[in-house]
């Protein structure tokens, strides 16, 4: 469904991402583990062709995007929705118009039947009663659900999610979990990112681990559990490093 | 050594900037000339520009004729010319004041609006996700704000000229004693045709100014929230500048033609 093949990507003069190579199959729910400033949010950005890398090979469902025009991008983005990480919601537009949005746009179905699937996706996300609501007077989890209903009603097969537990308490966290868990039993693709080791591990089928903007580890959450790579022990139990080493990791992934 | 190399960092900026806001212009006008056209969101901005502008263009217009009324009469007075007042007024009005202050008023109110707007959607990634949604971001945002001001611009200095032909007026009638209909006479009989056209040339110019470069400073805004208030105070300041500076070139220009 996408590969990614010696990707590199330099933003400003910071070499930002270098020989980024993974694969993500159909159906398949990959997750992308890394402190922050590791580079994951702007993976993601590189898959939905917002930047252009530097170099290497990009391919969305066959389709190389890197050599695209943008209006044949917005083509391709048709078939992949995105959580951003605050949701990136419309401010100016209530729940459903932001849930329809992209229906709307596209102008294909009648009002009745995007109406239908905007309720269909938000009763998903336990959320239909916001319906009328603005963006403005929901709170942190419910716009990340909001965000979520808005991704599902595109009918995108493909899901890209930014740091989707970020910022919200555990019952929230455990919610958005779920909601990736069971779209994961529809058959759909997925991509998150995250620094949470606690959602990696209960979703992925695979992991890719990236640290300063290179990949670390690449393979399954058993197989990254039993890892001895130091830079990888570091990350999943901080405490099991010699002292100076855990202030270096601390002051890392503050922020 | 510093020195020479700030300057020439400085010099790649500026002209980065030139570049950045060409290429954004030019996506915002290619904008025009293909579907979608946006027209909920071009009616809206519209409304917001042109009627939410009324009040402070108004007020402006107002205040502006009024004075001139009472400073004019005292310019003309040694001459015993104080009855021709309308004639200064009308002719400096619609050439220079009515347009030049009711931009500066415009790019304060809705100039610096449509910077923060827009900056809080890029630094919210809002932008993004317009883009990520299969929207042109350039064209939903930047070429609908363009349209309205391109059109209430110019609306809204007319409106400014007549009300400050019309303070002066009051002035002229309540202080100075001066014929209402020789007063009006006047001030019709003092505008000349190119007047007029320089009058409307200069709105649709400070509309295109105050539009962009609203536009440019919310897309390219950076730095979380604290890039949202510097962007804001950045579009005010330079489209301020862009107004005062065209103002002169189009007088300029105006004259090398009689
Ligand atoms: N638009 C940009 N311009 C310059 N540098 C950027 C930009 N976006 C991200 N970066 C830099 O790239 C690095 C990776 O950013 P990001 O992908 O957001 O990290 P993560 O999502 O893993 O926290 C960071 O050091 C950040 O400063
Ligand atoms: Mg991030």
């Amino acid at each position: 469904m996408i590969v990614l093949e010696g990707v590199r990507l330099t933003l400003g003069d910071r070499q930002v991402l270098e020989g980024i190579s993974f694969q993500v199959q159909p159906g398949e729910t990959k997750v992308i583990l890394g402190g922050s400033g590791s580079g994951k949010t702007t993976i993601l950005r590189l898959i939905l062709g917002l930047f252009r890398p530097d170099r290497g090979s990009i391919r969305v469902a066959g389709e190389e995007i890197t050599v695209l025009r943008e209006q044949d991008l917005a083509q391709i983005r048709q078939n992949m929705a995105m959580v951003f990480q605050g949701a990136a919601l419309f401010d100016s537009l209530t729940v459903r118009e932001n849930v329809g949005y992209r229906l709307w746009e596209q102008g294909r179905l009648s009002d009745e039947v995007i109406e239908q699937k905007v309720r269909e996706s938000l009763q998903f996300v336990g959320l239909e009663d916001a319906i009328d609501k603005m963006p403005a007077d929901l709170s942190g989890g419910m716009r990340k659900r909001v965000g979520i209903a808005r991704a599902l009603a595109s009918g995108a097969k493909l899901l890209l999610y930014d740091e989707p537990t970020a910022g919200l308490d555990p019952i929230n966290g455990f919610t958005i979990c779920h909601l990736i868990l069971r779209l994961k039993t529809k058959g759909v693709t997925q991509v998150v990112v995250t620094h949470d080791l606690d959602i990696a591990f209960r979703v992925a089928d695979r992991i890719v681990m990236i640290q300063d903007g290179r990949i670390i580890f690449e393979g399954t959450p058993e197989e990254l559990g039993g890892s001895q790579d130091p830079a990888i022990r570091g990350f999943l139990d901080p405490s099991c490093l010699p002292p100076e080493a855990r202030e270096a990791w601390s002051s890392r992934d503050a922020g | 050594m510093t020195g020479s190399f700030d300057l020439k960092n400085t010099l790649i900026g500026y002209v980065l900037v030139v570049q950045e806001f060409t290429f954004l212009c030019s996506r915002a006008i290619a904008g025009l000339f293909r579907p979608p056209w946006y027209v909920r969101e071009m009616v809206l901005q519209i409304d917001r520009i042109g009627v939410g502008s009324l009040f402070i263009v108004v007020l402006t217009g107002m205040f502006t004729g009024m004075v001139l009324a009472l400073q004019g009469a005292v310019q003309l007075e040694p001459y015993g010319a104080s009855m021709y007042v309308s004639r200064l007024i009308s002719t400096s009005v619609v050439r220079e004041l009515g347009p030049v202050l009711a931009a500066l008023m415009i790019a304060g109110r809705v100039g610096s609006g449509i910077a923060s707007e827009i900056a809080s959607m890029q630094v919210t990634e809002q932008i993004d996700a317009l883009r990520a949604e299969g929207t042109d971001p350039i064209q939903k945002l930047v070429t609908t704000r363009l349209v309205a001001c391109l059109l209430m611009i110019p609306v809204l200095t007319i409106i400014a000229n007549g009300i400050a032909i019309f303070g002066g007026w009051l002035v002229a009638r309540l202080y100075l004693g001066i014929d209402s209909y020789f007063y009006w006479t006047w001030a019709f009989e003092a505008i000349r045709q190119r007047d007029i056209v320089l009058g409307l040339v200069k709105p649709t110019v400070f509309g295109f100014i105050i539009a962009m470069v609203g536009c440019y400073a919310g897309f390219y805004t950076k730095g979380g929230t604290v890039g949202v208030g510097v962007s804001t105070t950045q579009s005010m300041v330079s489209s301020s500048i862009l107004i005062l500076a065209s103002d002169f070139l189009l007088t300029k220009l105006f004259m090398a033609f009689p």
